[in-house]
């Protein structure tokens, strides 16, 4: 019998919880509540004595201080309606799994199988309600019916004696295992049939491919020795969807593309990624000879950069945005944790020092009708932001570095991109620690949590864009404690030499990580039914690529396995021997002995076609409106007021952005801890004052005029960010992260080919700015199908690609923050300010686009750049801040009131400012552009430095805390430092 | 080396800052300061003895599931030891008895109310009298706050010092005690040596100077010894001037404020205990 443990609040305790629902649900759903409180329930559903479930009751699972408990009767008492949200069978329950290990502690005696404990939370709500708003607070707030399941009573129905009654959301696990075979050998319209209902993902000319490959007699022969059939299994199929979909396979990134230009002119490009991002690489580590600090590029799950002769830093962006459209907490979540394993699976391992996170998402303010399925962007926003607060804080990884864009097109699919830098030794056990080796004869070891069937097609879902069938297994929920407990075993395994290769299960689960490790020896054997489950009743394809999350697959050596497993016994970390990596050739899987797949490696890796896309760009005829006269005072204030300028600070603050001590410039500081950093510093070891700079470039609203210049765009501002604060212009390494809508032509995109286009422009700038600021690109990823398309309605996402940034700075003691310092100091502009107001947020606050979108010159920039590296080696700088969104207006506005003093400038000074009208020289977003300060005493030497750059003298910090612009004799506008604020911090600050 | 002053941090299940306070031990003079994990102490292989400072550090032990370290406290009761040796509980029991010192940050301060250790008005280090819950604004915060000292506390660990300025960063930080009289207690044997404060070193129940709306703005207390304390506050996270959210703005010592307190506690043991 099960039995429900109840934990609620004593009368006297305040409940936080409860009023932060009330308030979330009035913001959310307009319902005003009078009173919500909040219950914790435990349903055990194990063989306890009665006094074995009081002790634990009264023990781990309350606080006699605050709580009072319930056993098997109900504590909720003087409320309207009640609501009970518990996860669905089979979801990852975090809590649930620490209750029954707490229980396990106490009684000393193991969970049999099958037993377990499920937690749930019960609301009670006071107000005006009736059922029918209970539902939809229950299904448009509290709960996401893909991952959840919910229990609604009013005060008559609930059972006085027994409270709510016990649901056990157990697996049902009646289906017996099975393989089941698939004929290829049918029409192509029953090909494609095949790879729909299979989620499979795959084209028609893939499936041909398989067909081909399943009627060569040789593959049929050797088929026939191992006792399988003349059809591929479903193992076999499934195997082949995940290796060849286009979130591991990158087909788009990879595809011949016949690109034809707005004059006409066609070329043919043999796959983007080689041509531009390991070509810009490849060019750039030839010109720094000796001086090359590549270790690591493309070939491993992060990039990898020298730090100094001791260490090497890691550093890798994913995005998780199909899963954080479906459940933003859970995505985003997984999103963190899953991006962390890349950093931990690098070379031989890495130790994780800091996260960087950057959303794209719809105005959480969006008030107009969403089509079905799409979530509200503020219930994404609020998941998003909690997912990864969980992921981030409970991992002891602080969050240093991110932003929001804000776009409505992004309600159609949110993107979530998270980053994680980590740290490794050099050399370990005398071999450089970013390599690995698997050799034949290793053991296959997966460690950390089980397998379930969380996340199965995840990698093939996220191939495809967002549809009616879109399935609930692709959601998990991250664990970050279990996946703690692994690394901090991993490490100790790790210095031991106790293997010889590691990588993380993350899309296609052992599938891909097992087939990737094998490429090293050429092939394996993997027995599925000894894998770990979460529950039975898996069919042996679920169990091989089930993406079940905080699980790293290792290459043991036999001579060490047994040392392996007692660390990990003692650790309290799951390691199961699932078999041998082999040099036979071949992907073998095996099941209770039977060979249920068997694949030529070969085949595998290399044999899926080339995709054929055409691209043709056009000149859309863009124009520059006339905006006539404007009250350009407020539209500063209407600028600072922006989502994609306000200040973020209630969000930041939600992050651990200090735990490991290491952060020297924060996200947020100035007099008051609250300006916007451009970047931040980290100083990665206690006995050193090397640090590690990072910043981010994203601008995907001049991807409406050119993807070209959004590219360059993006290159520069995150270049310019790394270099405000002292990071080293020639020692910086970026990594690109596509997002993109479906460019491939076809009745469901027409527009392909302009989309596709618009991608080879990006690549195109990629490779040239790259180049030209000799950056290289040591990792990447790519999301293609950010569309949401359901009957009629279609929303594509603005082409976004998110340049990331880490690089080094040598002396973390020399950085320099945005915040002006003391009354008296200079205020210089640095660069040229030109009439390039395209694409940027003064024109999308007026209603427009416009067409002078802003461009980059690298060689001017890039002198600038260094010349800036050196003031800061003299210290010549007191302030440094980028000019981003907002223009020249908007970045003085933010130094002086970060700073608790005002600016007075004459913009008639800056550079070009003789061919600009006023809102141009205001608020242009010309890039490569710093507004410094320096003190009156270095002004000869700041000015000598700086004789062959551009450089203008334009005014000077003032203690009157306002800013005051002038043209010449004219009043530009005049604001408070407090109005300003005001304005930039209103927005989210409830939020 | 006699009069080597060893400290520790146990490690494991979800602790996230035993690098830096190991850290911060060093720079304040322990000659030895080790980052444990947990399954040492469980196998056996290391003991609580070996050591004169206990560090229980900062993190999410557990992920704090059941609240901020129930689970994590729940362990160090029950986890068995191999070869039947007393348990962590019964190690840390002894330790106090030796006239050792306990500090918790954190989660670690967490821990250390729910098993009991501390307040322990009446020194009875097994009785919860005072508990850590959510923040009464319902959210995880990092920021920085004020502290003011009591200079009649017993605490070792703030003797000395007047007002000092740190980090939180927790979402379950509000102190709050099982009755008024226990409130009186900690009050009248000066058992609060850090209070939430505004920019004046006056303590303040008002949000954000008060973070979480600690009762009486109680950012640490200590056991009537002055050896156990424990606080939300980081100090570990203000050991250098750089740590400081302003040191590019103003003039700051090289040593961080944080640090003063790992010097007491070290400076006391090397009179005192080793």
């Amino acid at each position: 019998m099960p039995c429900r443990i109840v934990v609620g609040l004593k009368d006297a305790v305040r409940d936080a919880r409860g009023e932060r629902v009330k308030s979330e649900i009035r913001q959310h759903l307009g319902i005003e509540l009078h009173r919500v409180r909040t219950l914790d329930v435990y349903t055990v559903d194990a063989a306890l004595t009665a006094e074995e479930i009081e002790a634990a009751a009264r023990g781990p699972l309350s606080d006699p201080i605050i709580q009072q408990v319930a056993i098997d009767r109900p504590l909720a008492a003087d409320f309207d309606v009640l609501i009970e949200v518990g996860f669905r069978p089979g979801v990852t329950d975090n809590v649930g799994r620490t209750a029954r290990e707490a229980i396990q502690y106490l009684t000393g005696r193991p969970f049999a199988a099958g037993e377990a404990v499920y937690t749930s939370v019960q609301y009670l709500l006071n107000g005006q309600i009736d059922k029918a708003q209970a539902e939809k607070i229950a299904s448009g707030f509290l709960a996401n019916g893909l991952i959840q399941r919910w229990t609604i009573l009013d005060k008559s129905e609930l059972d006085p004696q027994k409270g709510v009654p016990a649901t056990v959301p157990k697996v049902d696990s009646s289906s017996a295992p099975q393989v089941q075979k698939i004929n290829l050998n049918v029409s192509d319209e029953e090909l494609l049939q095949i790879s729909r209902d299979g989620m499979l993902a795959l084209n028609q000319t893939e499936m041909k491919e398989l067909q081909a490959y399943i009627n060569n007699p040789a593959v049929q022969a050797s088929r026939h020795e191992q006792g399988l059939g003349a059809e591929l299994t479903d193992v076999e199929l499934e195997a082949l969807a995940q290796t060849w979909s286009e979130h591991c396979k990158h087909k788009i990134f990879s595809a011949q593309i016949d690109y034809e230009d707005e004059k006409g002119q066609k070329e043919t490009i043999d796959s983007l990624f080689k041509t531009y991002i390991v070509g810009a690489t490849r060019d750039i580590r030839k010109k720094m000879g000796e001086n090359d600090f590549c270790l690591s590029v493309f070939k491993d799950n992060a990039g990898v950069i020298r730090f100094n002769d001791d260490w090497s830093m890691v550093f890798k962006v994913e995005t998780h945005n199909s899963p954080s459209a479906l459940d933003p907490y859970g995505g985003a979540l997984t999103g963190i944790v899953g991006v962390n394993r890349d950093g931990y699976g690098t070379g031989m391992g890495a130790r994780l020092i800091f996260n960087t996170d950057v959303f794209c998402f719809a105005s959480p303010f969006y008030d107009k009708p969403l089509p079905p399925r799409l979530l509200h962007p503020r219930r994404i926003f609020d998941g998003v932001i909690e997912g990864v607060e969980h992921g981030g804080n409970k991992s002891g990884i602080p969050t240093v570095n991110g932003s929001i864009q804000f776009d409505d097109r992004f309600a159609g699919k949110p993107l979530v991109y998270c980053g994680t830098a980590s740290i490794m030794p050099s050399t370990l056990n005398g071999r450089p620690c970013h390599e690995k080796q698997v050799q034949v004869g290793d053991h296959i070891i997966m460690t950390g949590g089980r397998i379930g069937k969380d996340g199965i097609h995840g990698a093939t879902f996220s191939s495809e864009e967002l549809h009616e069938g879109s399935p609930v297994t692709a959601v998990q929920i991250g664990d970050p404690i279990t996946q703690r407990r692994m690394f901090d075993f991993l490490i100790v395994a790790r210095d031991r030499g106790l293997y010889n290769s590691i990588t993380d299960n993350g899309a296609g689960g052992l599938s891909s990580s097992v087939g990737e490790m094998a490429e090293d020896t050429g092939g394996f054997e993997l027995h599925l039914d000894r894998a770990p489950l979460k529950y039975p009743g898996l069919q042996p394809w679920e169990i091989l690529i089930s993406e079940a999350q905080e699980r790293m697959t290792l290459a043991v050596p036999e001579s060490k396995i047994a040392e392996f497993m007692q660390l990990a016994r003692e650790m309290d970390v799951e390691a199961t021997d699932l078999g041998q990596f082999t040099d036979s050739g071949y992907y073998q899987c095996l099941y209770q002995g039977e060979t249920v797949c068997y694949l030529d490696m070969e085949f595998l890796h290399e044999g899926v076609p080339q995709m054929q896309i055409p691209a043709r760009w056009e000149d859309k005829q863009h124009q520059e409106p006339d905006l006539g006269e404007r009250d350009l005072q407020a539209d500063l204030l209407g600028l600072l007021g922006r989502l994609n300028i306000c200040s973020k600070e209630s969000v930041i603050r939600r992050y651990d952005h200090e735990v490991q001590a290491g952060t020297v410039v924060k996200p947020l500081t100035g007099i008051a801890n609250d300006g916007p950093s451009d970047a931040a510093v980290y100083r990665p070891l206690f006995d050193s004052f090397e640090g590690i700079v990072t910043s981010h470039g994203i601008c995907p609203s001049f991807s409406d005029i050119d993807t070209y210049h959004m590219m360059a765009c993006a290159i520069d501002e995150a270049l310019r960010n790394f270099v405000a604060v002292g990071g080293n212009v020639d020692h910086v390494a970026g990594l690109d992260n596509f997002c993109w809508c479906d460019p491939v032509e076809s009745e469901r995109t027409p527009d392909g080919a302009y989309k596709a286009a618009q991608l080879v422009r990006a690549n195109k700038a990629l490779y040239d700015y790259c180049v030209a600021f000799g950056v290289p690109l040591i990792s990447g990823k790519d999301s293609m199908k950010n569309d949401y398309q359901i009957g009629d309605t279609k929303i594509s996402i603005p082409p976004t690609v998110l340049f990331s940034v880490i690089g080094k700075i040598e002396d973390v003691r020399l950085a320099v923050t945005m915040d002006v310092k003391a009354p008296g100091d200079l205020v210089y502009l640095l660069g040229v300010t030109a009439d390039e107001l395209g694409g940027s947020e003064y024109y999308r606050m007026c209603g427009e686009l416009g067409a002078n979108v802003p461009k980059v010159d690298s060689a001017r920039a890039l002198k600038l750049y260094r010349t800036l590296n050196q003031a800061q080696q003299q210290r010549l700088l007191r302030s440094c801040h980028d000019l981003s969104d907002g223009g020249l207006a908007v970045a003085l506005a933010e130094k002086a009131f970060a700073g608790g003093f005002g600016i007075a400038a004459d913009l008639a000074r800056v550079v070009g400012a003789s061919d600009l009208d006023d809102a141009a020289l205001l608020f242009s977003e010309s890039q490569s552009r710093l507004a410094v300060t320096v003190k009156e005493e270095n002004r000869q030497a700041f000015e000598a430095l700086f004789a062959d750059c551009d450089l203008a003298l334009i005014g000077e910090v003032t203690t009157e805390e306002a800013l005051v612009l002038h043209r010449g004799s004219k009043l530009l506008l005049r604001t408070t430092n407090g109005q300003n604020k005001e304005a930039w911090q209103a927005p989210l600050r409830e939020l | 080396m006699a009069k080597e002053v060893r400290s520790l941090v146990i490690a494991g299940n979800g602790t996230n800052c035993e690098r830096e306070v190991v850290a911060a031990c060093r720079l304040a003079g322990s000659e030895v300061a080790d980052a444990v994990h947990i399954a040492e102490f469980l196998a056996g292989r290391v003991k609580l003895a070996d050591y004169h400072f206990l560090n229980l550090a900062g993190g999410f032990l557990d992920g704090d599931d059941l609240g901020s370290a129930k689970a994590g406290a729940n362990r160090l009761l029950h986890a068995p030891v191999a070869g039947g040796g007393a348990s962590l509980a019964e190690q840390i029991g002894q330790f106090i008895d030796d006239g050792k010192l306990i500090m918790g940050v954190c989660n670690g301060f967490q821990l250390m109310v729910k098993m009991g250790l501390l307040p322990a008005t009446d020194l009875n280090y097994q009785r919860q009298s005072c508990s850590l819950t959510h923040n009464d604004c319902g959210r995880f915060v990092d920021r920085w706050v004020s502290l003011q000292t009591d200079s009649d506390s017993p605490c070792i660990y703030t003797r000395g010092l007047e007002g000092i300025y740190l980090p939180v960063r927790h979402g379950e930080g509000k102190f709050v005690v099982d009755s008024d009289t226990t409130l009186a207690q900690l009050e009248a044997a000066h058992l609060i040596p850090l209070r939430y404060a505004d920019d004046n070193f006056s303590p303040t129940m008002d949000y954000p100077a008060n973070p979480n709306g600690s009762v009486a703005a109680i950012a640490g207390v200590c056991d009537p010894t002055g050896r156990l304390f424990g606080l939300m506050p980081h100090p570990e996270a203000y050991v250098h001037y750089t740590h400081h959210p302003r040191w590019t703005r103003e003039k700051l010592p090289e040593e961080g404020m944080g640090l003063w307190l790992y010097q007491n506690a070290i400076g006391y043991i090397r009179e005192n205990v080793v």
